[in-house]
């Protein structure tokens, strides 16, 4: 008997490429959530390959908070056009403006995303949308399925989810209902990093060091904007700092750092005693159960 | 080149009784392997203070939910990530509440190894006995049985012994090929990843030990080649038969039938993601172009090799059933195996009426159309089906083809 092994790589590749064609196969209208961040950019990636030579079969959906890095929108838009996709946009600031969402004292959007996202999977009859959440990022999503059931209001009830056995997705639903699906499930930061070093994926600038203006709050560097910071009592300074994760500015932080290449990503990260979200993202640190409190309503 | 880019993966499970400690076990694993990082840590901290605890509990550490916390339980599985410089893991955490068993069956399905703990003060209990059961159905390779809370027995060699044989009189009932029994102290930390001073009798290693040393693999290359098709690229006019390779190679060259019409053709080239190649292993995903125009679609399956599967529309299997509603002979369901869905109608249950929540059984069905299946034993993918609710698409039932 001849034995072969696979890299890890290639294995978490091979297995999120088989849940891209489930999707294709077993679903009319489905949607990658691009939020143009690290995850969603090897997501992207992903479908390209499990496709080629054809095109992918799926459009992309932007939550446009308002309070977004410009970089990442250049971003956004420069993928967008050089695969011919399709971008659908759904935005906070409408929703602000139309005065059916409120701002809120502290600024920050991130919880305000889950009834732009929501209402848009409705309008656009969207079956299965794709996030880019994986298990080690968080102890709710560590509970998540790779495919989630949601009601038609959207939302996760984790006490009744499916069991998932095998790899025999399960992706019926009834109208108006939806299936989220987690293709980077089993990958933790270090393997998405990982596989863009291997994979040669251009990212958004921020993910690596550079010196820009920033100040102190709740243990975080963040950058100023028009969402209410400075404040009174913080001051701006210039550090040389890098972004673990792209979210809405107001409470994803930065972290000092010096890693200007992948490779220094790559070491800074395997040597960090700092979770992702712990280091960069306040929206997190409000409760305990904060993140499926969001999960629950919708977020993805 | 980064420390862990070579390493290979272990996929395991735990299962353990309610207050065995499985969730200790699993902190204290996560802890002393260095894989808790500072603000998680710290959060736990914080949450033992609020609840009055002087020292922090590493079972916060896991019960991710909100109802687990307040109820101190663990509900449902949860997928845990750790390495160390040997080896990655992907730990599914599995409840050990008995209305929870069908999480056990979903953690285990995919796992190369279960751990199944006891409390050595209780011993071998019915949840125990369950455990086995559900480790020997899914075939799970390796077993661990690890004997918790010796720090409250004395870390006694004669308790551990006892228990120790206890479990392999079930083991061996319940058709368990082996298993490794381990004592250990979650609480203390005894024999987790540090060996333990307190039982000089135990000569064996500390389970994070075993855990790094146990063999695993992808499987044998020259294996019968499976290769259900999921979807069908159209490029021009060429197709490619896109898929996961579920086990054994494909070769260029290499000639195939396709199922269930049994037509055969020749593999005239493979690409792997784009890049084309002359050889493709399981479990890559790749695409399959035949050499003929033939008519095929998702939930066909390509195999090549000696030793076909079996196409029958009379599917024998052992089950265990995992919703609520029970299922009943007479039952219209639908049938999900590799890339296929067909309608089945449930013919026998072992001669039962009915199956309820969490129990193990036999099944015969009979679907509307022919599936090529292997026996369980030879495949986990190509033997494995659930049967789901046509009305609500529930999943019902695991089941583990049972051929000859």
């Amino acid at each position: 008997m001849s034995g072969y092994t696979l890299s890890h790589l290639d294995a978490l590749e091979s297995e999120a490429v088989h849940i891209f064609r489930e999707v294709a196969g077993e679903f009319e209208n489905p949607v990658i959530l691009f939020s143009g961040g690290k995850d969603s950019i090897v997501m992207l990636h992903l479908a390209l390959k499990a496709f080629a030579p054809a095109a992918i079969p799926f459009s992309l959906l932007h939550v446009d908070t308002g309070h977004n890095f410009p970089e990442v929108l250049e971003y956004r838009d420069r993928v967008v056009a050089e695969h011919a996709l399709r971008l659908h946009v759904a935005s906070v600031q409408d929703y602000i403006d139309r005065g059916v969402l409120r701002e809120r004292p502290d600024g920050t959007r991130n919880p305000l995303q889950t009834l732009p996202l929501t209402e848009r999977i409705q309008a656009e009859r969207f079956d299965a949308v794709f996030g880019g959440g994986r298990r080690d990022e968080e102890k709710a999503r560590a509970k998540e399925r790779v495919f989630s059931l949601r009601d038609e209001f959207s939302q996760w009830d984790p006490r009744r989810q499916r069991p998932e056995l095998w790899n025999l997705y399960n992706g019926r639903h009834a109208p108006g209902e939806h299936v989220r699906v987690f293709p980077l499930s089993n990958w933790t930061e270090l393997d998405v990093w990982q596989y863009i070093a291997r994979e040669d994926i251009a990212l958004p600038d921020i993910y690596f060091a550079h010196y820009r203006e920033v100040f102190r709050r709740d243990g975080m560097w963040l950058t100023a904007g028009e969402w209410g910071g400075p404040g009174p009592a913080e001051t701006v300074e210039k550090r040389q700092v890098r972004y673990r994760t792209v979210g809405d500015m107001s409470c994803t932080g930065a972290v000092d750092s010096d890693a200007d290449t992948i490779e220094k990503v790559i070491s800074e990260i395997a040597a960090s005693r700092l979770t992702e979200r712990g280091a960069t993202r306040a929206d997190d640190k409000m409760s305990e159960a904060a993140m499926e409190d969001r999960k629950r309503e919708g977020y993805f | 080149m980064t420390p862990h880019l070579t390493v290979d993966t272990l996929r395991f499970a735990t299962a353990g009784s309610v207050d065995d400690g499985k969730s200790t076990l699993v902190g204290r694993l996560l802890h002393d392997s260095k894989s808790v990082l500072t603000d998680q840590l710290e959060a736990v901290e914080t949450a033992s203070r609020n609840r009055g605890k002087d020292a922090p509990d590493l079972a916060l550490l896991t019960d991710g939910l909100r109802a687990e916390r307040e109820q101190g339980i663990t509900i449902d599985v949860a997928y845990r990530y750790f390495a160390t410089p040997r080896r990655r893991f992907i730990l599914a955490d599995t409840p050990g509440h008995v209305q929870y068993t069908r999480n056990m069956v979903t953690g285990a399905s995919t796992a190369e190894l279960a751990i199944i703990l006891v409390d050595a003060r209780n011993g071998v209990v019915e949840q125990t006995r369950r455990h086995a059961a559900i480790a020997a159905l899914l075939r799970v390779p390796h077993v661990v049985l690890a004997v918790n809370k010796m720090d409250l027995v004395d870390y006694r060699q004669d308790v551990f012994e006892r228990i120790v044989e206890e479990f392999a009189a079930d083991a061996s009932e319940f058709g368990l090929p082996g298993f490794t029994p381990i004592p250990v102290s979650a609480l203390a930390g005894d024999n987790v990843v540090e060996r333990s001073a307190h039982m000089e009798w135990y000569a064996g290693p500390a389970l994070l030990e075993f855990l790094e040393n146990v063999p695993v693999g992808t499987g044998p290359a020259d294996a019968p080649a499976r290769f259900p098709v999921q979807y069908v690229i159209r490029h021009g006019e060429v197709r490619h038969y896109a898929g996961q390779l579920v086990s054994g190679a494909l070769r260029v060259g290499d000639r195939v039938t396709v199922h269930p019409s049994g037509e055969t053709s020749e593999v005239a080239a493979l690409d792997v993601l784009g890049a084309d190649v002359e050889v493709a292993y399981a479990p890559q995903s790749v695409g399959v172009r035949l050499a003929d125009q033939r008519d095929v679609s998702r939930g066909d399956m390509i195999t090549a090799g000696a030793g076909g599967p079996t196409l029958t529309r009379d599917v024998r299997a052992a089950v265990c059933h995992l919703a609520d509603r029970p299922l009943r002979v007479g039952d219209r369901v639908l049938l999900k195996h590799t890339t296929r869905t067909v309608k089945a109608l449930v013919k026998d249950l072992g001669g039962a009426s009915g199956l309820a929540v969490n129990d193990l059984g036999r099944i015969t069905l009979r679907t509307a159309e022919p599936l090529a299946l292997d026996d369980y034993g030879v495949s986990r993918r190509t033997g494995a089906f659930i049967l789901i609710d046509p009305a609500d698409g529930a999943t019902l039932t695991a089941g583990m083809v049972e051929l000859g």
